[in-house]
């Protein structure tokens, strides 16, 4: 019974979009308002009946229904309330189901966000979300069916993969991942609905920047969440691996980054529409891939569930997906004539056409190392993997000239310039960078590319900063405003628009001396400790304090107690641990970390002997890795001060606007 | 920028196949001098001195009574796939699952005296997989499938 509801949501759901598929492409075609009418109703119900099939589950699951069979293969009743919840997207039914919730949320607001002022690009794009809705919502009713019925209801069931009820992270890391991944199909419509009309319009590119801006904003704080759960649950000590799941979740982030930023040029010069919409496209199909990719069981990790069928369907799809915006772009494009003209020389204009490319070798070189090994798995059946040295060999140098253009493009003007002009904004920024370098080499870095990095990230450093407030700063100078008033008119005028971007890079620039930093300078030491037994590692002494014993209704832990000692200062002792789950085999080590603003102490255990009374240990300093959680909090605040801006540019009278660029040069 | 100009069009799409051809030779150089093969003993005793030096994530079962440890850390075992064997040096601390009989992968390189070299040891971790109770069948795929959940380390 309980499972007959829940399929019958989601076939209404699936009915929904596909009627409203129809309506909204007809409507498009044939140029009928009323059909258009009927298609908006359509994306709504679809909406409804899909989050109302989450919330149905989430009932079960929270009920122990074990007459549904998703709940049968994920539900346990000894969970914890919070892992009962995050069980709905723990296993792969569930977590399309999930995906369908998401995408519901996201076609409501952006179907909602549409008016009159977008012409027949309105029914063209809600056409396109629809039909992807269809596609998932057919996946949730077929081949990913989580409401199936259970015959022999059983009496309780396994609970979920123990490595994702081992830390509450898993709790936030895939909403945030989803919120990313499925947002993406919002501009993609609008991309293709703008090739579809053959017009680009100012209103229809502000859609689809501001469209971009919620999926970016999620995925830059997932992929670093993803890194922060591996860290903190995985044990090996680090928090990227470039593993193909990892790079799963960077490659539409690379190609959303470079939209947003090739969008600015699109919008000022009118140059470059064909481009950023591919970029958009491309987002789009890059999430398609990494769904394929994580969920289709080619890549065994912890992201895949297990060897399924809808693998091959969601292939199918990405070709065809692939296949309608390679032809819409070939036959299309040309539509999008250029408006203006590009500025040559130094000037900004030429620092973001380089940062596009940038950022489009950046993903090419990463896409090529993660599918290299299944197209010769696929072709020659022997199996390899490619090696972390090739990642980090090819993109530490692009890394490293993208955080130069970030220091160097918005110091340049927008336009042409003299070369006096060029010295006066391109010399002082020096300074803040030499004092970086000193500054590591003072510490000890001696790794080159560490040292050009931070060289590079003072530089930017610099430069963000002083572009942040350089409109304050004007009108302190020119208009004699106070102080206060000088600086928050930015956060609650027309220019936080421009304040948010360097917000983001702020982050940015945090994140990159983070990530040079933490991947270089980090020592560690493997060591069985007995008993009572004490080691040293750099300033910290550390002992093996006891084992001990917890007891809890899903699982059994052993811990190891370790005094930690800095120097001659006694800290709180550390608890890795060892979980021994229900019904599965193998324990799970959890590492305690004690995080730090300078370096973390991280403890992980191999195997706790509780005959031997011994501790397999590995003990690492991370030096600045809580700085890349800060850098991505930095970044996401960017990404959502912009959604926010551009959502109330709508309000803002033109001439303000025309002024805003004048401060701003 | 307008493209109607003809040779300016060659230009450009020569400047583009020049720029994508050196990028494609960094790449394929890149990754053909990073491949980590995934192999059994069978595999890698079949490939002789072509396995020395290469990057190599073993995998099979522990065979069992030949689990040796050494001083620290310090651990020697064989590997099996039911129809080779190989021995294995190890120098890292084993996880705690680490037993005879149980499937592992090692990564690491076969050294000049045959034994194979590992600074990472994992135990096949997941559901997924279970040992087999005839060592020969040993499914290599999923055993390798089945610990890579853990990812590659830095080499130190």
């Amino acid at each position: 019974m309980s499972a007959s509801i829940g399929r019958s949501l989601v076939l209404l759901s699936l009915l929904f979009a596909s009627a409203g598929a129809v309506a909204a492409f007809a409507a498009f075609l044939k140029k009928r308002a009323d059909l258009t009418t009927l298609a908006i109703r359509a994306a709504y119900g679809f909406a409804g009946f899909m989050i109302l099939a989450n919330l149905w589950m989430v009932q079960a699951l929270l009920r122990n229904d074990f007459s549904i069979s998703y709940v049968a293969q994920v539900g346990s009743i000894d969970l914890p309330v919070w892992v009962k919840v995050v069980s709905l997207w723990s296993s792969l039914e569930g977590s399309i189901l999930f995906w369908g919730g998401v995408l519901a949320l996201y076609v409501a607001v952006a179907t909602r966000s549409l008016t009159e002022a977008h012409g027949w690009a309105r029914p063209a794009a809600i056409g396109v979300w629809l039909a992807c809705a269809t596609f998932f919502g057919f996946l949730i009713a077929g081949p990913a069916q989580p409401f199936g019925t259970m015959v022999d209801v059983p009496a309780d069931g396994p609970g979920p993969n123990p490595l994702l009820q081992n830390h509450l992270l898993m709790a936030i890391h895939p909403p945030f991942l989803y919120g990313g991944y499925v947002g993406m199909t919002i501009p993609f419509g609008l991309a293709l609905a703008a090739l579809m009309t053959g017009r680009l319009s100012p209103t229809l590119l502000g859609t689809i920047r501001t469209s971009l801006l919620a999926p970016w904003s999620f995925l830059t704080a997932a992929v670093v969440l993803g890194g922060w759960w591996a860290y903190e649950v995985l044990g090996w000590g680090g928090y990227w691996a470039w593993d193909p799941v990892e790079n799963a979740s960077l490659l539409p982030w690379l190609t959303a980054t470079a939209a947003l930023h090739s969008a600015i040029l699109t919008e000022r010069r009118g140059v470059l529409k064909g481009w950023t919409m591919s970029m958009v496209i491309a987002s789009f199909l890059l999430t398609i891939l990494g769904t394929f990719m994580t969920r289709s069981g080619i890549f065994n990790s912890v992201h895949s569930f297990t060897q399924s069928a809808i693998g091959p369907t969601i292939l199918v799809f990405l070709g065809f997906a692939t296949l309608a915006s390679v032809l819409l772009l070939g036959f299309r494009v040309d539509l999008l004539q250029p408006d203006g003209e590009l500025e040559r020389g130094a000037s900004r204009d030429t620092a973001f056409l380089a940062q596009n490319m940038l950022f489009v070798l950046f993903t090419f070189t990463v896409l090529i190392g993660t599918v290299f090994p299944l197209i010769v798995e696929a072709t020659r059946n022997v199996q390899m993997s490619v090696g972390r040295p090739y990642f980090d060999r090819m993109t530490v140098p692009i890394g490293a000239l993208l955080l130069f253009v970030m220091g160097v493009g918005p110091a340049l003007p927008w336009g042409a310039s003299t070369s006096a002009e060029l010295k006066r904004r391109l010399l002082p920024p020096l300074g803040l960078a030499s004092g970086f370098l000193v500054l590591a080499l003072g510490v000890g870095i001696r790794s080159p590319w560490t040292l050009i990095t931070l060289f590079l990230a003072g530089y930017a450093a610099h430069v963000t900063l002083f572009e942040a407030f350089r409109p304050a700063r004007t009108r302190l100078k020119i208009r004699n405003d106070g102080f206060v008033k000088a600086f928050s008119q930015d956060l609650f005028g027309p220019g936080l628009r421009r304040l948010s971007a360097y917000v983001a890079h702020a982050g940015a620039v945090t994140a990159f001396i983070a990530i040079a930093v933490s991947s270089t300078g980090s020592k560690s030491v493997e060591r069985t400790l007995a008993e009572g037994e004490t080691m040293t590692f750099g300033r910290y002494t550390l002992t093996l304090e006891g084992i001990e014993n917890l007891e809890e209704p899903h699982r059994t832990s052993l811990i190891a107690r370790i005094g930690v000692k800095k120097g001659d200062t006694v800290l709180e002792p550390l608890r890795p641990m060892m979980n021994q789950y229900r019904s599965q085999r193998e324990s799970i080590g959890t590492p305690a970390v004690r995080t730090g603003l300078i370096e973390d102490l991280y403890l992980s255990t191999m195997n706790i002997d509780t005959n031997s009374r011994t501790v397999g240990l590995l003990v690492m300093i991370n030096p600045l890795v809580s700085w890349l959680w800060i850098a991505t909090v930095i970044m996401t605040a960017g990404g959502l001060l912009a959604l926010f801006s551009s959502k109330r540019a709508g309000r803002v009278v033109e001439p303000a606007r025309d002024l805003q660029a004048e401060v701003a040069r | 920028m307008s493209l109607n100009d003809g040779r300016k069009r060659v230009a450009l799409a020569l400047g583009a196949c020049a720029f994508a051809g050196t990028l494609l030779y960094f790449v394929v150089g890149g990754i053909g001098n990073n491949l980590v093969y995934y192999w059994g003993p069978t595999e890698v005793l079949a490939a002789g001195p072509k396995a020395h030096g290469a990057s190599i994530r073993l995998g099979g079962l522990v065979e069992a009574g030949s689990i040796k440890k050494g001083e620290g850390s310090n651990l020697s075992f064989s590997v099996t796939d039911g129809k080779k064997s190989l021995s294995v040096r190890c120098s890292s601390v084993p996880p705690q699952m680490f037993r005879e009989g149980i499937g592992v992968v090692v990564e690491g390189t076969v050294a000049t005296d045959g034994v194979f070299e590992s600074h990472r040891l994992m135990v096949s971790h997941g559901n997924e997989y279970r040992a087999p109770d005839d060592p020969a069948s040993v499914d290599l795929k999923k055993l390798m499938g089945s610990a890579s959940e853990l990812p590659e380390q830095d080499k130190k």
